[in-house]
């Protein structure tokens, strides 16, 4: 069954008979990116005003790869279980050359998370879900389709914006404006911001394909198989992945110089998948041409407009980097906007959310663009080399792990930046949290993350000191249970052995360590999270 | 010796991709004797005469494979 697309409703908004009051955020978009950082801010009790120019979720299933990160942040949105459920839950890749397989990588080989190292799900569900959810916030999240923005300015404290409906145009303002209007970001252009990176002349076919019989043959499990030079498409590169609804997705690289137009008729598509399941029968359900940039804003903050998403970077889609690494930024920006906000802390805390974001947006730029260079070889050296590499990986290790069809999306390290505590520990500074499954006192089953995102935490695990700091939650692992806050245990040792024991961790909102200690007292605490909140941001602005 | 085992990793996108770096923008023709400059300073690094041999062996080994 192809997906059955219902039109959000068209209301029309206050602002066409009355000036309205100003809103604290307006969120340009209702995409993945828009929609997660309006929840995000709900959740922390503020509202937003959310415009899109359309009025139905994504047409085709585009974004697919849905990382664990992506969903253990999306947990703390309140929709991970529910795209966990009806996602393809997949962690093994296959790279083959011609018909044989050369190397396989296996992306979570321990156990003891809540959440896989993958799912396969149509954007379009994971924008019902978002939208779902965030109708469970009627007060706070003002949703409104067919408003399209189509012009700002920013005032110094507030943006003003120009709005056109199928009733006429009206404008609003708000302290801050969220640009969350994808790769072909119209704020971008409006502002006139550089967005030229490197251009890859390559096309590749996306074919979304409904069959009941498994393209992957007698296995029937759902991984990532890569072709370089498949009997089937040879001299190029084909991608499968297994998708809910006996969806699956083919991705096909095609000639430089390749009519896409043309490429992207049905009568040139049917014989390219014929090729690949053979006679099975399938139906078309969603085809595209396409090219790509790498590419990101020299500044994701400019005062009071800040860029999310892929209007402020684009990667190639071979990493699975690009929904992915717009998701990290709702998480990284959701809690600091909040605090400015609540006048919890400077305005300055905002620019971190460029330093630490943009560094991991360059990360996945480089790992992309490396993977397509490698994909694409440019020159004949760089095709003899990639061709010796190939034939010698189907005999050496070191050869299999030069082969590059994408090193997949990996939560980025925010290691040595201004708002961490510098600390050695197994976990250090800087890193996501790495989940672990819990018991509760009363014998209940938890997770790590469950109890540590959303708010400032000191987990300590094993016997160390748990001071008390205004504004902290407090969790122990593994400890007597002589103080007013949660005891949990690890199960199967899986906590203390990626954090260790006799040592406490402080977490971020967005599950980042941001300090860890051996006998913190109030006082250490107490100056790191003020770190974390930008207190040396202001002391640097007042020097 | 076991040439077979892995020692550019986790490193070996960066070594890939500087490998590609250092060949472009070059003719065709000079690539080659960029590569066979490349082999002869590599052998000297490598410095043990059975170590080349049994590499050479490895790469021949391909020849009308």
């Amino acid at each position: 069954m192809g997906y059955d697309y219902k039109p959000f409703a068209y209301v029309a908004p206050p602002g066409l008979t009355a000036p309205e009051p100003r809103h604290r955020v307006a969120i340009v978009g209702a995409g993945p990116i828009g929609l997660a950082m309006a929840i995000d801010l709900a959740q922390q009790g503020i509202p937003s005003v959310v415009l899109d120019d359309n009025n139905v979720v994504s047409v085709g299933s585009r974004a697919i790869c849905w990382s664990k990160r992506t969903l253990e942040i999306f947990d703390r949105l309140d929709v991970g279980e529910r795209m966990l459920e009806k996602g393809v839950t997949w962690k093994v890749g296959r790279n083959f050359h011609g018909a044989e397989e050369v190397y396989s990588f296996d992306l979570l080989p321990e156990a003891g998370h809540k959440y896989p190292a993958f799912i396969n799900l149509q954007q379009y569900y994971v924008e019902e879900y978002l939208v779902d959810r965030a109708r469970a916030f009627p007060d706070l999240i003002d949703l409104r389709f067919k408003n399209k923005v189509t012009g700002h300015r920013d005032n110094g404290d507030f943006v003003v914006l120009t709005v056109e409906t199928p009733d006429g145009d009206y404008s609003i303002e708000a302290e801050y404006y969220i640009a969350c209007d994808g790769a072909g970001s119209p704020t971008r252009t409006r502002m006139g911001l550089d967005f030229t990176g490197q251009t890859f002349q390559e096309q590749f076919l996306i074919a979304d394909i409904e069959m009941q019989d498994s393209p992957f043959g007698d296995s029937d499990v759902p991984e990532r198989w890569f072709w370089f030079d498949p009997p089937f498409h040879p001299g190029k590169s084909a991608l499968l992945h297994m998708q809910p609804d006996n969806i699956y997705r083919i991705d096909l690289q095609l000639d430089v110089d390749a009519d896409g137009k043309a490429e992207a008729a049905e009568e040139k598509v049917i014989p390219r998948i014929k090729a690949i399941v053979g006679e099975k029968p399938f139906k078309l359900d969603w085809v595209s041409v396409y090219k790509f940039r790498c590419i990101k804003l020299d500044r994701f903050v400019h005062n009071r407009v800040i860029f999310v998403g892929d209007s402020a970077h684009v990667v190639s889609p071979f990493g699975a980097r690009g929904g992915n690494g717009g998701i990290q930024d709702v998480d990284n920006l959701g809690w600091k906007l909040a605090a400015v906000l609540k006048g919890n802390a400077p305005e300055a805390l905002i620019e971190t959310y460029h330093e630490e974001r943009s560094h991991g947006s360059a990360e996945n730029i480089l790992n992309s663009s490396r993977a397509t260079n490698f994909m694409t070889p440019k020159t004949p050296v760089e095709a003899l080399f990639r061709a010796e590499t190939l034939r010698l990986a189907h005999k050496y290790s070191f050869a299999r792990r030069l082969l590059n069809s994408g090193r997949l999306s990996q939560p980025c390290s925010l290691e040595g930046m201004a708002l961490q505590t510098p600390g050695i520990a197994p976990l250090e500074p800087g890193f996501a949290m790495l989940d672990a499954p819990l018991r509760s006192a009363a014998g209940g089953e938890t997770w790590l993350l469950s109890e540590v995102q959303g708010q400032f935490t000191l987990v300590g695990f094993g016997e160390v000191q748990m001071p008390v700091v205004d504004g902290l939650r407090r969790i122990g692992i593994n400890q007597l249970e002589t103080a007013d806050f949660p005891h949990f245990t690890t199960v199967d040792g899986h906590g203390t052995r990626r954090y260790g024991s006799e040592r406490a961790y402080l977490f971020r909102p967005d599950g980042h360590v941001c300090a860890t200690f051996v006998a913190p007292t109030a006082h250490d605490v107490q100056a790191a999270m003020a770190r974390a909140l930008g207190a040396q941001l202001r002391q640097e602005i007042a020097a | 010796m076991n040439y077979s085992d892995d020692k550019l990793s986790p490193k070996q996108d960066d070594f890939y991709n500087a490998l590609m770096d250092a060949h472009s923008g070059l003719p065709e023709a000079e690539s080659h004797a960029l590569n066979a400059r490349l082999v002869l300073l590599m052998a000297n690094q490598i410095g043990d005469l059975e170590t080349l041999k049994q590499l050479l062996a490895a790469a021949r080994d391909y020849v009308n494979d």
